[in-house]
């Protein structure tokens, strides 16, 4: 047993950001919004070929309240914006969500009176992904951009334990670049 | 195999207005007023028991601008017959077929949901794609591909959303 470590070499300091963002950076479940042929690549994501589960998100949730990130695969029409919405809404924070593809980013090829050009008029976009279809590894790209993001996040583990009340607040703090840290 | 319609044609030779074979196919065009007696005796009396499809078209002509085609099947013979009606823009109404076909309920629906062709006696004439309260027919020629900007409404946007300008934009009826 070394003099200078009277613990031994059994722990690590971190911080606690650190230590909630490495969780969430590795556990991002996807809300599956198949909407449109885009959806197949979406499976073929988490199939065994490209195997997202090498990142944590293979475990695809079709409830939102369990759901961390909206995967917007195929061409959302404004009756499905609403739906779309709805779930978004329904997620619970913090969120994230991936454009996949032409439709879901710009509407695509589809410049016609049914279809919402862009989800992003409706619900914020974290990443776009192009193609039409995209490749599956082009929406682990994606995955691994959000998983970026969340590793830079700040105040995660404060905001972890705060009420629904208080998170709204600071939401709004920031809205105003004013941000105050609650007690 | 053929089937013929001698019969067919002396029995409504009132109501069928032109007759006409192209590529291998029978058209005929019949008076709107008569498609439901029409139909009855096709189904009936030459075995056309299966309704494939009814569709509209725009010919965007003065007189008689929309056009209702019936596309029938007769499984005996393998025999395919289509039938038209054309009716004017003031007053597109045609007779509904439901009652010798059930499947013409959803046809007739999506006709009149794009084209705005009204089936008198359908049961439950209301649109099938578009919502409830929208207030234009698509496929006319003279409705923009785009569409009517906020003539469908938008959920309500996401205050972090990227693109909201654009959202607002069309709630406003501007073309995004």
């Amino acid at each position: 047993m070394s003099n200078q470590n009277p613990f031994g070499d059994g722990f690590v300091t971190t911080t606690l950001d650190a230590l909630t963002n490495w969780a969430r950076a590795n556990s991002l479940w996807p809300m599956p919004m198949g909407l449109s042929c885009c959806a197949i690549e979406m499976m073929a994501m988490a199939g065994p070929k490209y195997d997202v589960s090498r990142f944590g998100s293979e475990v695809f949730r079709f409830s939102p309240r369990q759901s961390d990130l909206m995967i917007v695969a195929g061409t959302v029409t404004y009756k499905m914006a609403h739906v779309v919405k709805k779930i978004w809404d329904q997620m619970p924070e913090p969120k994230w969500c991936i454009a996949m593809g032409a439709c879901s980013s710009t509407g695509g090829m589809f410049r016609s009176y049914p279809v919402l050009q862009g989800v992003d008029q409706i619900i914020p976009v974290d990443v776009y992904v192009p193609g039409c279809p995209p490749r599956p590894d082009a929406v682990i790209h994606a995955l691994m951009e959000i998983q970026e993001k969340v590793k830079r996040e700040r105040h995660s583990f404060q905001n972890a334990l705060l009420s629904d009340t208080a998170y709204t607040k600071i939401l709004q703090a920031e809205e105003k670049n004013t941000l105050v840290l609650q007690k | 195999m053929s089937i013929s319609f001698d019969e067919f044609s002396a029995h409504f030779s009132n109501e069928i207005r032109e007759k006409t074979t192209f590529r291998g196919e029978t058209t005929f065009l019949i008076n709107p007023l008569e498609i439901e007696r029409v139909c009855i005796f096709l189904k009936s009396k030459l075995g056309f028991t299966y309704l494939t499809d009814i569709c509209g078209a725009d010919r965007f002509t003065p007189e008689d601008r929309f056009e209702v085609v019936y596309n029938l099947f007769n499984p005996e013979s393998k025999f395919r017959l289509r039938l038209k009606v054309w009716v004017n823009e003031e007053n597109p109404v045609v007779q509904t077929v439901t009652s010798v076909w059930q499947s013409a309920n959803w046809y007739e629906r999506e006709t009149y949901d794009m084209y705005g062709v009204i089936f008198k006696g359908h049961p439950d004439l209301r649109r099938m794609y578009m919502t409830e309260d929208f207030e234009y027919f698509p496929l006319r020629k003279e409705y923009p591909l785009v569409g009517v900007a906020g003539s469908i409404p938008l959920p309500e946007i996401d205050p972090k959303a990227n693109n909201r300008e654009a959202a607002e934009r069309y709630n406003r009826g501007e073309t995004v």
